[in-house]
């Protein structure tokens, strides 16, 4: 686990927080790939970042906390991106956030909880395959449908979106942005489960919204990267600030170290994000959502290296 | 002491006064005398972590009063370990037994002129917890049998000794002419900060001739300790200061593409 001290080949980093050197170059690769993903596919990517900061040496806890802090800068470059080329829908970015913060707050009381009962890694873990597993499960079956469609010479006219039973729920609101005219309630549930599985798997929720507001809010491909961006700046400030209030487990130099290869990467991601058609994007997405999951799966199943794991405490 | 004090106090001459002071000092205080035998100093006793930290080497050097075999011990700060087993339940490895041990040293490491079992005996490593296998590591809570307490015991050096905490292998001591020594101290960049010991034993004829203790402290300094020192006082400015930070560069990349 520990990085090899004193290894003049590389250029190293002293974390404050963290109390580890870290290799700087291997954390602005880090930052890079990640932000290229979050460019890509508007998701913040933290489902990869942190299970690889904590494989670097980083304590979950910090990685946890710095992640937050770093999604923060690097969503303002993705929100700004895609404001810029009209891809944000503010309104319903607003109703998303306001329901997603009460969701993290119910979410970090059941954190508590379940870190009381001793099975909070379990929780996450088991999470992480149930949640991972079933998104990138049905986009990549969606996707796959959509690519095959798309290969056949005279597409059907698609509706803009499906009718679902949730789209009779009462107080209609409208989203003119993204042509809708739809309960309120509709965003606002799937903003409170957000936030709820935000909070206990310390990611920025991006993989689960975006599917989310493709498939059952129905938003037009060109506004959900965007708009899921928005709505994940405010979310990770106000994680970033819960955090290093109660915890203090944000560690801004490891912050900014990932966030400037995250705002070059970002740009990349968004000029090859482009190029690709949004079911070849959503494709790519849920094969990678599928690799972490099963990877999580299996790592619950297989036998370990070493069955003992030590926790240090102040 | 208070017959001390009153001689010091009413002894008429000064010379007959710091004579008897000596002397008494040498009879009462057998650990002033004992420490003679052998005497060191670090080359330094502040070890800053500043920005650029990757671990670092104190040198440790001293003298000793005739032919011994020298022990030297460092002990970090110390802390409360978990250490948790995973257990397959309902085919999933999950975190089953644990135990907790209060006063496991943050770094530990020896070094000495040979061999250490070759030094001194068994019960002596024991009683001055030289060497990893001689630490007092017992747990505090316990639901184990009486089997596991040795397995777990091993997985905590273990695990220290996987992440660099815990010398795995002895360090050497070398020796000048029967009077000088030195020996180098690596701490390693993840080394914990706070209060170290650095003890030295002089040990002739499997007895313990001398001993010294001198302070070690590993700290913060400069930027990475203020940064450190605000989250630790005053978290919330903290948070605001880190969100407005990432926010700024973020937004300052976002410029720099619009530009390029």
């Amino acid at each position: 686990m520990a990085i090899p001290a004193g290894d003049p080949q590389v250029l190293q980093v002293y974390l404050p927080i963290a109390e580890i050197s870290v290799d700087v170059v291997g954390l602005l690769l880090l930052g890079g790939g990640v932000g290229f993903l979050s460019g890509l596919f508007g998701v913040g990517g933290g489902f990869l970042m942190t299970p690889l900061l904590i494989f670097m040496g980083v304590p979950p806890a910090v990685a946890v906390g710095s992640q937050a802090n770093q999604l923060v800068g690097a969503s303002v470059v993705g929100t700004i991106a895609y404001w810029r080329k009209d891809g944000v829908d503010f309104r319903m970015g607003g109703v998303l956030l306001i329901s997603g913060l009460i969701g993290s707050s119910i979410g970090v009381v059941l954190f508590g909880l379940l870190q009381r009962l001793g099975q909070i890694d379990l929780v996450i873990s088991i999470l992480y395959v149930v949640v991972l597993g079933t998104v990138g499960g049905l986009m990549a079956m969606e996707s796959w449908r959509a690519l095959r469609r798309s290969k056949m010479a005279a597409p059907p006219r698609r509706r803009l979106h499906q009718h679902l039973w949730i789209h009779g729920l009462p107080l209609k609101m409208r989203f003119p942005k993204s042509r809708l005219y739809i309960s309120a309630l509709v965003p606002g549930g799937i903003g409170l489960l957000g936030g709820v599985i935000i909070a206990i798997m310390g990611v920025g929720g991006g993989f689960f919204m975006v599917p989310a507001m493709v498939y059952i809010i129905g938003m037009p491909t060109a506004v959900v990267a965007g708009t899921s961006l928005f709505q994940i700046l405010f979310t990770t400030a106000a994680v970033t600030l819960m955090q290093a209030a109660l915890n203090q487990t944000v560690d801004v130099m490891l912050a900014l170290v990932l966030l400037i290869g995250g705002v070059v990467g970002t740009q990349i991601g968004i000029r090859f994000g482009g190029r690709l058609r949004g079911e070849q994007s959503r494709m790519l997405l849920s094969l990678m959502i599928l690799a972490v999951a099963l990877k999580v799966g299996i790592d619950l199943v297989l036998t370990p290296d070493d069955f003992y794991t030590l926790v240090t405490g102040k | 002491m208070r017959m001390m004090a009153f001689i010091v106090a009413y002894w008429p001459s000064a010379y007959l006064r710091q004579t008897i002071l000596i002397t008494v000092l040498l009879f009462t205080l057998p650990t002033a005398s004992r420490a003679q035998a052998v005497m060191a100093d670090l080359t330094s006793h502040l070890i800053a972590i500043t920005t650029g930290f990757t671990g670092t080497e104190v040198t440790l050097f001293g003298a000793m009063d005739g032919e011994s075999d020298l022990i030297v011990v460092v002990r970090g700060p110390e802390n409360k370990v978990t250490v948790r087993r995973k257990e397959r339940i309902l085919g999933l490895w999950l975190n089953a037994h644990s135990a907790s041990y209060d006063g496991v040293p943050g770094f530990y490491a020896v070094a000495a002129t040979k061999p250490i079992g070759d030094i001194l005996r068994g019960e002596m490593l024991a009683r001055q917890q030289i060497g990893v296998e001689n630490l007092t590591l017992t747990p505090t809570r316990n639901d184990l049998s009486a089997g596991d307490e040795q397995a777990f015991r091993d997985a905590l050096i273990r695990g220290k000794q996987n992440a660099g905490l815990f010398g795995s292998q002895l360090g050497t001591v070398t020796t000048l002419g029967n009077r000088l020594f030195r020996t180098a101290l690596v701490l390693p960049s993840n080394v914990p900060v706070g209060y170290y010991q650095v003890h030295v034993y002089a040990v002739r004829g499997g007895q313990i001739v001398g001993a010294q203790t001198t302070p070690l402290e590993v700290q913060q300094i400069g930027a990475a300790a203020e940064l450190s020192d605000v989250a630790h006082t005053h978290g919330l400015i903290y948070g605001l200061l880190a969100v407005g930070a990432s926010i700024m560069v973020g937004w300052l990349g976002s410029m720099a593409f619009r530009r390029a």
